[in-house]
């Protein structure tokens, strides 16, 4: 190939390995080519066993996330030409156990989103009659950042909070319940807050803001935690100040 | 290791965040620079109450203290310091717009404007501080 | 599920925080850095005795020494936590830090208190 790059991707096969080992490929550098279209030709032409996610190729589905010389990116955001001229480094994703490969296992992250009740809570529904439920786009605007999130879990990788403690929530799970809390038409802020206000919850985050860095739908995952930081210590002070009221 | 939610399976490679995490990325060691300006907020906080409970004492202990103040060496901790502090203030100034979203008039106000806000705070405080410890005989 | 007392001493940590930062800087820089470097008159004995007098005087620099302790005893706890993983040590460090702002806070009480 005249135009070639070298990826060394980061193999795991448990049933031959007991640690991670590098294999390098040589593929065609062309200019159109995301890192994930070397991935796919990887797959096609040179080694069908290479295990990896992929899905819409278009940034939406948030299934390709990996990291590529160091850096969470989606691989089929990233231009390969624009990497340099190589060897690329593709690695599984930080914080979550390798199951083969570059696939990681998303249990504790569906585990903690489910834990943050991510869906409308309401005190009553009014009857049908009354007609929809009506928002204004300020209304929107107040939550429609964070409902942008892929779930493509860059940001839980480029998080060291998430690595040192298990127990740690994560920037997606706590933007996605900020998400809720900020919805006009949602009534679930108090449930919310007490999952949220717990040292495995925000508490454990210092603000180190790589989370909001590598997002690619830009959320600011960071952003709603110190927001919501300052919330729960508002209701917190309200709470024993004036025990009576509801926060 | 990590424990916690994810289901054990034995062969699911797990591994270890190092010591040194934050030598990984400029991104997290200026991170750890910025946490650990609070070394030099609470040495500029020690100093004020050291100053003060020397003032209490009587002029030769005040005397004794600007003596140890002009040492070359102690001007230069102090310089660092002051470095330090700075850097508290830039880091911290920086970020209160990301904690701080302000509401008026059913509104958002943009963050630029918390921003600004916040430094012409620091430009009034200072300014007052600073025309205050001047006007001390 | 009980909420955590972290808020309360994140309130600690942010307040001290934003009072160290508006007033550390021209406070280091006018009364350890310019004066005993000649650059302005060092404040006599005289002056600042008298300025210590003053209630507000001493409760506001109470509230700055305090707050600021506070600020500092959060953040290194956070940092040696995360930082060198002392998971092992998370109760004894937060004695130590916190445990050094509250005693040094009691000290400052009484010296700020007597002054007057």
């Amino acid at each position: 190939m005249a135009d070639a790059v070298t990826l060394e991707i980061q193999r795991y096969r448990p049933e031959q390995d007991d640690a991670p080992t590098w294999q390098r490929y040589r593929v065609p550098r062309r200019e159109d080519w995301m890192v994930l279209d070397a991935l796919n030709f990887i797959k096609d032409e040179l080694d069908g066993t290479l295990s990896y996610r992929w899905a819409c190729r278009m940034g939406v589905c948030g299934s390709c996330g990996m990291l590529v010389n160091g850096e969470p990116v989606l691989t089929c955001a990233t231009y390969l030409a624009r990497l340099g001229p190589g060897p690329i480094r593709v690695e599984p994703l930080h914080g979550f156990p390798v199951i083969r490969d570059l696939v990681g296992d998303l249990t504790d992250f569906l585990d903690k989103l489910q834990r943050v009740r991510p869906w409308i809570i309401r005190d009553e529904e009014p009857p049908l009659a009354q007609g929809e439920c009506r928002q204004t786009p300020e209304e929107l605007g107040e939550y429609k950042p964070y409902s942008m999130c892929i779930n493509c879990m860059l940001c839980y990788s480029a998080c060291p909070i998430y690595e040192l403690e298990p127990h740690f929530l994560g920037p997606a799970a706590i933007a996605l319940s900020q998400r809720y809390n900020l919805d006009s038409r949602d009534h679930g802020n108090e449930e919310r807050m007490d999952i949220l206000s717990q040292a495995d919850g925000i508490w454990a985050c210092t603000f180190i803001g790589e989370c909001s860095a590598v997002c690619p739908k830009e959320v600011d995952p960071a952003g709603a935690i110190q927001r919501y930081k300052v919330a729960a210590t508002a209701s917190w002070f309200r709470s024993v100040l004036t025990p009576w009221r509801r926060t | 290791m990590k424990s916690g939610y994810t289901p054990y399976h034995p062969k699911w490679y797990r591994s270890r965040i190092p010591i040194f995490w934050w030598l990984r990325k400029p991104a997290y060691a200026r991170f750890i620079v910025r946490e650990l300006t609070s070394v030099p907020v609470a040495y500029a906080a020690l100093l004020v109450l050291v100053e003060a409970g020397v003032v209490t004492r009587g002029p030769a202990a005040y005397a004794a203290f600007v003596t140890w103040l002009q040492q070359p060496m102690v001007v230069g901790l102090h310089v660092a310091v002051l470095v330090g502090a700075a850097l508290h203030t830039i880091t911290w100034l920086n970020l209160a717009p990301k904690a701080l979203v302000v509401r008026a008039a059913g509104h958002r106000l943009p963050s630029a404007i918390v921003l600004a806000a916040h430094w012409a705070g620091w430009v009034a405080v200072t300014g007052l501080v600073g025309w205050l410890i001047s006007r001390l005989p | 599920m009980r909420r955590s007392r972290e808020p309360f001493l994140w309130a600690l940590f942010s307040s001290g925080g934003m009072l160290a930062a508006m007033v550390l800087p021209v406070a280091i820089f006018m009364l350890w850095v310019a004066a005993p470097l000649g650059w302005i008159p060092l404040p006599s004995y005289a002056g600042l005795r008298a300025a210590l007098a003053h209630p507000v005087v001493r409760l506001g620099l109470f509230g700055v020494v305090s707050l600021s302790l506070f600020h500092w005893a959060h953040r290194f706890r956070y940092t040696l936590y995360d930082g060198l993983q002392l998971y092992h040590l998370n109760k004894l460090i937060a004695v130590l830090t916190y445990g050094t702002a509250a005693a040094l806070t009691l000290v400052a009480a009484y010296v700020f208190g007597s002054a007057g």
